[in-house]
């Protein structure tokens, strides 16, 4: 089994896409997720069915509505035109937009799941101890929402080296810029490369298998966030 | 040492708070009272009877629609000002410990000395580690407590924080009646060791009559009583006369112990009692429960009666009880308030009548503090 230089390419491509559009949703997605955990407003609904639509949508109908946005005559595109960056459309940055898009829901719900579970406890707790709001959310949140950020961060990882439709659309197959490893993939079976296609499908399919693994392991040693004990009054 | 220096000022609470959400459908807590920044005072209800509610109105967790706060010399909340809860000198201890999980028994008072705005006092950490015996527990995690030890760690942190209010709320609620009466004299101890004013919430009789020294009693979120224990108590139709459990509590004094028959002689006012020698230390002041059915009633001190404690006594008022066979009468003795549970049938037969001078007998008395 060998990996050519631009199947080489095409992994490095996609881990740094990865680890790009994880570390970005991480940083976006949590007061995002908080906002979800916390809010009585009526907006939670609407917002939270915006959140989730990559789920259900195809990747196709994403991409479609993404490469309009981008494209020069879309709000996204002009926008960037303005700003001097040019359109992001067939660009790395341009996919990164488009699989921060795709993985959102794999990175906010299981951080918004974690908060939530939390209760109103734990930071009441804080409060009598005299912590300050941004106290309670960087020394009691964070700390025991941990085990959802680790499965918000693996997930979204995966999920974004997984895709594929919505790479098509917007990146196209621009190698060491837009043609990550399922692309890679689709393109050997085209010319009829099986063995090298099946040596690129086999690594994805053992480095899917051990994530999810990590991540199984990871939430099967789980232990209780908050102690508590008794009945609530 | 001491957490801080207080007179014996006053805290004064009035909130309004109405639950507009469906699950306290009609809820209304309605409350302006004032109560003794000392000692332990006692918040004592049945279950939705707006305790909890009003601990945490104080504690600033919940904010009233209409409210005004003054703890002592400081203004907690009022119609134009809310401190928010971490800038309210308090400790909350809530009914179940909720320590952080990932912090260790250390961590989660660390965390609390940090935020108690002065530099680390180690006199009081360990004081506060020694009264509450948690020394051994210290690196260990919250997960690897007995729900005991927990709510011990709970009171430490809280106290940490160096208070001048500490909140407790049903702190005992979800521990089992022994794990109950281990953590009784640590509670006890908190009032006079730290000189700190302590909020009690309970649905408790028995908490109660052994922590509390004033009680405030609500009923579907209105005072129904604010008054000293030993005041309460003496009321004939006081709310901790439940049933069988009518009886006066009064502060007494250990003068003397007999080894010879295992007694020791309690006084108050200015009236005396043999009890069964527990081992209290001479001199020391108890809380004495007597109740009322363990009080008989005499025309004269009789001769040839196996009852050891005979007191002079007067009546001071008599009234109907729960059961129609029975009178609930209030004595005195020796300035110290008495009830005693007989029949109607003796009421009508000795001719009792208030302000008669009769004499008690007392079966049994129990040391509750």
């Amino acid at each position: 089994m060998s990996l050519s230089d631009g199947d080489m390419a095409a992994i490095w491509l996609t881990l740094r896409l990865a680890t790009t559009v994880t570390l970005l949703l991480l940083i976006v997605g949590t007061p995002i997720a908080w906002w979800l955990a916390r809010t009585r407003s009526w907006l939670k609904g609407p917002i939270g069915a915006i959140v989730a639509l990559p789920l259900v949508l195809p990747p196709t109908v994403l991409g479609f509505y993404l490469l309009i946005a981008m494209g020069p005559n879309g709000p996204v595109g002009q926008l960037t035109q303005t700003l001097g960056l040019g359109t992001l459309a067939f660009t790395f940055w341009g996919l990164v937009v488009a699989s921060m898009i795709y993985s959102m829901p794999f990175v906010i719900q299981p951080i918004q799941n974690a908060m939530e579970a939390l209760g109103d406890r734990p930071m009441e707790v804080a409060a009598t101890l005299g912590a300050s709001p941004w106290d309670q959310f960087f020394t009691v949140v964070l700390p025991l929402a941990k085990p959802g950020f680790i499965t918000a961060a693996i997930l979204g990882f995966a999920h974004t080296v997984g895709e594929f439709g919505i790479v098509l659309m917007i990146g196209g197959n621009i190698p060491g810029e837009t043609k990550v490893v399922s692309v890679q993939i689709y393109d050997h079976v085209e010319a009829l490369e099986y063995a090298q296609a099946h040596a690129l499908s086999g690594s994805m399919l053992v480095f899917c298998f051990v994530v999810l693994l990590a991540l199984y392991s990871l939430q099967r040693k789980g232990r209780p966030l908050f102690m508590t004990f008794g009945k609530r009054s | 040492m001491k957490i801080s220096d207080i007179g014996p000022a006053a805290i004064l609470a009035r909130f309004k708070l109405c639950y507009a959400d469906a699950a306290n459908k009609g809820f209304i807590l309605d409350v302006d009272t004032q109560l003794p920044a000392q000692g332990i005072t006692a918040i004592f209800g049945p279950s939705g009877s707006g305790k909890t509610s009003l601990l945490r109105c104080i504690a600033g967790l919940e904010k009233a629609q209409f409210g005004h706060l003054q703890v002592q010399d400081q203004v907690w909340q009022n119609a134009t000002s809310f401190v928010p809860t971490h800038k309210r000198p308090i400790g909350f201890v809530f009914q179940e410990a909720s320590l952080f999980g990932h912090l260790s028994v250390m961590g989660n008072l660390q965390y609390a000395i940090k935020r108690s705005g002065s530099r680390q006092d180690l006199g009081l950490f360990e004081q506060v580690v020694d009264i509450m015996g948690i020394e051994a527990l210290l690196p260990r995690l919250p997960e690897n407590l007995s729900g005991g030890e927990r709510q011990r760690v709970a009171i430490a942190r809280a106290l940490l924080i160096k208070p001048r209010l500490l909140l407790m709320d049903e702190p005992l609620a979800s521990l089992d009646t022994a794990r109950k009466q281990q953590l009784l004299p640590y509670i006890e101890r908190l009032g006079c060791d730290f000189n700190l004013p302590i909020l009690y919430v309970s649905h408790s009789v028995d908490e109660v009559l052994s922590l509390a020294d004033h009680a405030l009693v609500l009923e579907q979120g209105k005072v129904v009583a604010n008054h000293s224990m030993t005041h309460l108590c003496a009321q004939l139709n006081g709310p901790f006369g439940v049933g069988n459990e009518t009886g006066a509590i009064i502060e007494c004094r250990v003068v003397q112990r007999d080894p010879q028959w295992h007694l020791m002689r309690v006084t108050f006012g200015s009236a005396q009692l043999w009890l069964p020698d527990t081992g209290e230390a001479e001199h020391s002041s108890k809380r004495l429960r007597i109740l009322a059915s363990d009080v008989s009633l005499t025309l004269k001190p009789c001769a040839g009666s196996s009852i050891l404690n005979v007191l002079p006594v007067q009546v001071i008022a008599i009234s109907t009880d729960k059961s129609k066979a029975t009178c609930l009468i209030k004595l005195n003795a020796g300035g110290v308030d008495l009830l005693a549970r007989i029949s109607k049938k003796s009421v009508q037969e000795l001719a009792i009548k208030t302000n008669d001078m009769m004499w008690a007998q007392i079966k049994s008395a129990a040391i509750v503090r």
